[in-house]
């Protein structure tokens, strides 16, 4: 057993860590309160290869793993939750189904340029009627003249405007129920593709999250992911290299409300000395410390699970579930360490907290996190 | 044009250096290991000079330390670097300024000779600035030290700005030659993700005391004349008098004061 960083590993977490410094953590609030992150991040994000760390160098990736793509998140989300869930959004929702399922050609056209940052993708699945319950979709396709001619709705689509392709579930056989449910590849600029209005959200307000409508929209045949007919199952293995990311995403929200609590539990003097040296701070410090770190290992070692081609869906639903409170819970105290000053705009640990309470919901709420293990756990 | 850059791997220090009060040394425990940060803006230059100088431009990071130096030269192989040499040898050990830059000189002889050596000003451990100056010299080439543009360059001359008290000088040399640089020459990139997986698969070239063909009295401990003799942090020390009395005669006893500690 090692549980230690590999030096490429190490020397990834660095340069990621660095980039942030740069070119994310100054600009972070900005974006909060623009509700806008520019594209120009996404371009200087490409040239690092960030999209394309879990991908080989054939298909335009870096050649790296699941967990140096885990620890890149983490650290883009320390800096920016918003940019950390479009990242994630891109990496494992948009681009990931293109290397797990598609065909040569549809890994040619469009797993290339999206793991080389030359174009962004988004995946559509939740609908105003089928959320944890995704088996419900209404969204159809039907095949008309070597045509698929799409009809419906998606919702709280994460990069949906900003997207040049997306991937969307849609029921392509009546009455065939999970069966019947195939990813159909949908370029932007498809007739028929509409990008609705975007969610005014508690958190995450950089990350474009938007509504998306579909009249008669068609693409081609062979636009169809993979094979006809997987479309369920495909989704399901797709949410569970999701869940790490978002896993991912939540250490790095709760490590930042840690570090801006140790900042100011240094400098925050309250009858004669700092903060920090009173035991109520010191005892929330340490419990923040201690559920981050068994946040990441537990993220770390759903990663690697993965990595290993072991299955890691109970692992990836334990790190996710673990990790999104204990990011709420971190942001909490972060903002009751701030007293005052947190409950403000002028220190980011509200941010944080906005930022951290999507990570319980999205890709899985707790609650269906809950059912995924116990489901894992009876067939044992 | 073969372009060597001199690396050199030190404690992480920014935080804040532990100096034991017993022995003097630097305390590494936990400390983590970095390039050094003036020598990232010889590499970022060395890399520049490659990609926006005309015709095939090798460059080669060099660096004499420990087995564990080879971490820090796969991070210069990842920024962009063609090849990484590392000098390690027991031999080697307890080297000063001197006894370092025959080694690396020797090193560069060893590759066949370069056409342009870059070092950092000075490294953050030790401070010195010595070494580059003295790989010049042991090569017996010109160099120019706290470079913070290099104006123009040929295979046959180089012309650079350095960075002195008061102002600038501009020099002209021909090369081969040595510079060392100030951070004020550019800003040193990132290593590209690609790059750091590429560097994975790079091998660093280890070189000992045989591979160098070098004098043993001129290496390590043997060839270093510098002796350490203690290191310590200053104590400042205040001690405050107040002067009494009408103007006059503070102004005298101040006068008689001074001449006393030997300031007048």
């Amino acid at each position: 057993m090692d549980f230690a960083l590999s030096q490429e590993h190490q020397l990834i977490v660095r340069t990621v860590r660095e980039f942030a410094e740069r070119e994310i953590i100054p600009y972070a609030a900005g974006w909060d309160e623009q509700e806008f992150i520019p594209a120009s991040v996404f371009t200087s994000m490409g040239e690092l290869g960030l999209f394309g760390l879990p991908f080989p160098e054939e298909y335009g990736g870096v050649d790296a793993d699941s967990l140096a793509y885990a620890l890149a998140v983490e650290e883009v989300s320390r800096g920016s939750g918003s940019l950390g869930l479009s990242y994630a959004a891109h990496v494992s929702l948009g681009t990931s189904p293109f290397y797990r399922f598609g065909s040569e050609e549809q890994k040619r056209r469009w797993l290339i340029p999206c793991a080389q940052g030359d174009m962004l993708s988004a995946f559509a699945l939740t609908e105003p009627n089928a959320g944890s319950d995704a088996g419900a979709t209404e969204t159809t396709a039907v095949l008309e003249d070597d045509r698929w001619v799409i009809n419906g709705s998606k919702c709280f689509i994460t990069n949906g405007s900003l997207a040049d392709v997306v991937i969307l579930t849609a029921v392509t056989e009546r009455g065939k129920g999970h069966r019947g449910i195939s990813n159909l590849i949908v370029p932007t600029d498809s007739e028929g593709f509409r990008v609705g209005s975007s969610y005014h959200k508690l958190g995450l307000k950089g990350s474009d999250t938007v509504e998306l409508f579909f009249d008669d929209c068609s693409v081609p045949q062979e636009n169809v992911l993979g094979t006809p007919g997987q479309g369920f199952g495909q989704f399901l293995e797709i949410l569970d290299g999701g869940r790490i990311g978002i896993a991912a995403m939540a250490v790095g929200i709760a490590q930042a409300s840690l570090e801006a609590s140790l900042t100011y539990a240094r400098q925050r003097v309250q009858f004669g000395k700092p903060i920090g040296r009173f035991q109520a701070i010191q005892f929330k410090l340490a419990d923040m410390a201690m559920e981050i770190e068994m946040a990441r290992h537990a993220t770390w070692r759903a990663a690697w699970l993965k990595d290993q081609g072991k299955p890691f869906t109970k692992e990836a639903a334990m790190a996710k579930l673990f990790a999104s409170e204990v990011s709420v819970r971190a942001a909490l105290e972060a903002v009751q360490i701030h007293g005052g000053y947190g409950y403000t705009e002028e220190f980011p640990v509200g941010r944080y907290l906005r930022d951290a309470k999507l990570t319980t919901i999205g890709e899985g709420t707790s609650e269906i996190l809950r059912l995924v293990i116990a489901r894992r756990l009876q067939e044992m | 044009m073969r372009i060597v850059v001199c690396v050199k791997q030190v404690p992480e220090t920014t935080e804040s250096a532990k100096i034991n009060p017993e022995t003097g040394t630097l305390m590494r425990e936990g400390v983590a290991s970095i390039t050094n940060p003036f020598d990232m803006y010889a590499l970022e230059e060395a890399l520049r000079i490659k990609e926006k100088q005309e015709g095939d431009h090798e460059v080669v990071a060099l660096s004499m330390g420990p087995p564990q130096a080879q971490e820090m030269l796969k991070e210069a192989l990842a920024l962009g670097c063609d090849r990484a040499v590392l000098l390690s040898d027991r031999a080697f050990a307890g080297a000063d300024t001197l006894a370092t830059a025959y080694t690396l000189a020797r090193a560069i002889e060893t590759l066949g000779g370069c056409d342009l050596v870059l070092c950092g000003k000075q490294a953050v451990d030790g401070d010195t600035a010595q070494v580059g100056p003295g790989v010049a010299e042991e090569l017996d080439i010109p160099h120019a030290t706290y470079v913070r543009k290099i104006a123009s360059l040929s295979p046959q001359a180089i012309e650079v700005e350095r960075l002195v008290e008061g102002g600038i000088e501009q020099v002209e040399m021909t090369m081969p030659a040595l510079l060392t640089v100030v951070k004020e020459i550019n800003e040193p990139r990132l290593p590209s993700l690609r790059g750091i997986m590429k560097a994975k698969r790079m091998e660093v070239t280890v070189w000992d005391a045989a591979e160098l063909a070098v004098d043993a009295e001129r290496v390590g401990l043997a060839g270093s004349p510098t002796e350490v003799v203690k290191v310590f942090t200053p104590q400042l020390e205040k001690d405050t008098q107040i002067l009494e009395g009408s103007p006059d005669e503070q102004a005298k006893q101040l006068i008689h004061g001074l001449r006393q500690a030997g300031l007048m």
